[in-house]
């Protein structure tokens, strides 16, 4: 039916309704092709000519081959800030997914003022990431200033450097990361828990199977595509994290000494602080590459199912 | 399998019901939530003190006042970041409600040579990150002399692929017999679009606006590149503006935090049911 060619259908005023109804679909879709072919596709494509140039803004692009790779390949700068991105996501993936498997799994058992606490958990999802940051960066200062070196302090333990610390720094970016994400996580994790038959459940209780051994055997096993989905999620997320860094280090963006700095944050600086537009294309194919392989890695787990 | 008998009977369904577990389980998830909001707390208390007491940690100020925000509102441009937030949320919103629903209704309505091409090549912009477009956008933007403007922050969002992807599912559901009937009773297949259709998926359709406009509200990546005078900042790019020139008055900075907050409070207090429905719809489906 699909291949009815629309010149002939001209002719033939019972396909002419069919000329009509491509029109249609082609004036619907005109901008919107246009769209995606002006505003994604073809800056895909000019973000990899890019990155094989030596453009500064200054003087025309010059092609200059693969050199921009060599160079980050080369540059210690560029490994520390590709262990940091790991980090973020490495070791944030993990405690954020099970922290809100377990609110979830235990939320989901509540009913009285069950709306009450799912709200408590995902409100800071959607709040403004930048405008948190700054409440957090707060939290974390010395002493008499920050919330939680005081009440350390009044528990008698010694003040902690936080974001002045070349070890802490990640960790507490991380955790407003984690904390901004969790409630979104939570929802979705419920969203699965609740797409469970209740059927399972009930044949597994009569056979006298315990709580653990349901979660075990019944619950995480069909829980998989949810699970895999914010696995891929949390990820991206933490691949992608800029907007906390940024805000909570301004006076030395990604310090101290580089050791918060994430990839995003390295693109912004090479681009739009030093204006080496060429390398910095180049560090977004690495992004791109990166993410690439875990949507392809989703896919591949989720086939095997 | 026999052996996990052992473990607590708390949720046994032949077992009485145990009170004190499901007490104690709410109270730590009781408090586990608060511990969540508590960073929020914190912000709206010491946005109601004076520059004398935040070292004063008590939640509740002992003497509340809004002299910071009358002083932030007045001074700062605050107003005018709320304006241009709005604006460019509200635009970028409408759009993606028109034209991501459109193209999904069309891709999951019509049967049409090329169909499939274009479905994947949208679908396919999902695996490309902001970040990657980012270099291009601006020269493309400083080319057509678009950087600072609001065109500038908005063209990049005007549809996505996210939405469209979203919209086509649920166009899906809705019968052919109803869109069939339409078209005996000659209307257009705009009008077919616009007035049948459309109030058929108003959930999905919701969970689109809710989403699109957060996600605009709270953006910051692009506006902070895109945009260069303060009067055109968005909320975020205008709050971290103004909190690295308060340095460390941070009562200041929190009412800062808390004005670009509230919009995104009352948004949820007011369509919570919607949000937390859309995010599993969207969730599930995405």
């Amino acid at each position: 039916m699909a291949f009815d060619d629309t010149t002939r259908a001209a002719r033939a005023p019972r396909l002419s309704m069919r000329t009509r109804r491509a029109l249609w679909v082609w004036a619907f879709l005109a901008l919107p092709v246009l769209f995606y072919g002006v505003i994604r596709f073809y800056p895909t494509l000019d973000a990899f000519r890019l990155s094989l140039t030596n453009w500064n803004l200054m003087s025309p692009p010059k092609f200059i081959g693969l050199q921009n790779y060599r160079e980050m390949f080369a540059s210690p700068d560029f490994w520390q800030v590709f262990r940091n991105t790991f980090a973020y996501l490495v070791i944030g993936t993990p405690i954020s997914l099970v922290l809100s498997f377990t609110v979830a799994y235990f939320l989901d058992r509540i009913r009285f003022g069950h709306a009450f606490l799912r709200a408590l958990y995902f409100l800071p999802y959607i709040t403004t990431a930048s405008a948190m940051a700054w409440v957090w960066r707060w939290f974390y200062q010395p002493a008499p200033t920050g919330v939680i070196n005081s009440v350390l302090g009044a528990l008698g333990i010694g003040g902690m450097e936080f974001l002045r610390s070349t070890t802490w720094a990640l960790p507490s970016i991380m955790v407003t990361a984690i904390w901004a994400g969790l409630g979104f996580q939570v929802i979705i994790f419920m969203a699965g828990l609740r797409s469970i038959p209740q059927t399972y459940y009930e044949a597994a209780r009569i056979d006298g199977v315990g709580d653990w051994a349901i979660l075990r055997k019944i619950t995480l096993p069909l829980l998989k595509p949810t699970t895999v989905f914010l696995v891929v999620f949390s990820s991206i997320g933490f691949l992608r994290i800029f907007d906390q860094v940024y805000n909570m280090t301004t006076n030395d963006p990604g310090g101290p000494l580089g050791t918060t700095k994430p990839l995003v944050l390295m693109i912004y600086q090479t681009a739009f602080n030093s204006y080496q537009m060429g390398a910095a294309a180049a560090q977004t194919v690495v992004l791109f590459t990166i993410l690439l392989l875990i949507s392809l890695l989703q896919l591949w787990i989720l086939r095997t199912r | 399998m026999a052996a996990a008998d052992t473990t607590t009977p708390t949720t046994g369904l032949p077992m009485p019901r145990i009170r004190p577990a499901r007490i104690l389980l709410w109270t730590v998830l009781f408090i586990g939530g608060m511990l969540m909001i508590t960073p929020i707390l914190f912000m709206f208390s010491t946005s109601l003190k004076t520059a004398g007491q935040i070292y004063d940690l008590r939640l509740i100020p002992a003497e509340p006042t809004f002299a910071n925000y009358i002083k932030v509102l007045s001074e700062g441009e605050f107003f005018r970041w709320f304006l241009n937030s709005s604006l460019v949320a509200i635009c970028v919103t409408l759009s993606n409600c028109f034209f991501d629903s459109l193209v999904g209704y069309t891709l999951a309505k019509f049967r049409f040579r090329g169909r499939q091409f274009v479905f994947i090549a949208i679908l396919s912009t999902l695996m490309i990150p902001t970040e990657m477009l980012v270099i291009p956008w601006y020269l493309m933007a400083a080319d057509f002399g678009w950087l600072d403007t609001y065109w500038g922050i908005m063209f990049p969002g005007m549809m996505t692929a996210f939405g469209t992807f979203l919209m086509k599912q649920f166009f899906e559901t809705v019968p052919d017999d109803f869109i069939e009937a339409a078209r005996i009773d000659g209307l257009n297949e705009f009008t077919i679009w616009w007035r049948i259709a459309m109030p058929l998926v108003t959930p999905a359709l919701s969970a689109l606006a809710i989403f699109t406009f957060l996600g605009n509200w709270t953006a910051f990546f692009w506006p902070l590149i895109s945009i260069t005078s303060s009067e055109l900042y968005t909320l975020p790019v205008g709050l971290t503006s103004f909190a690295v020139e308060q340095s460390i008055q941070w009562e200041m900075i929190m009412t800062g935090a808390a004005l670009a907050t509230i919009p995104t409070l009352i948004v949820f207090l007011l369509l919570q049911r919607y949000i937390v429905r859309g995010v599993m719809l969207a969730g599930l489906k995405g």
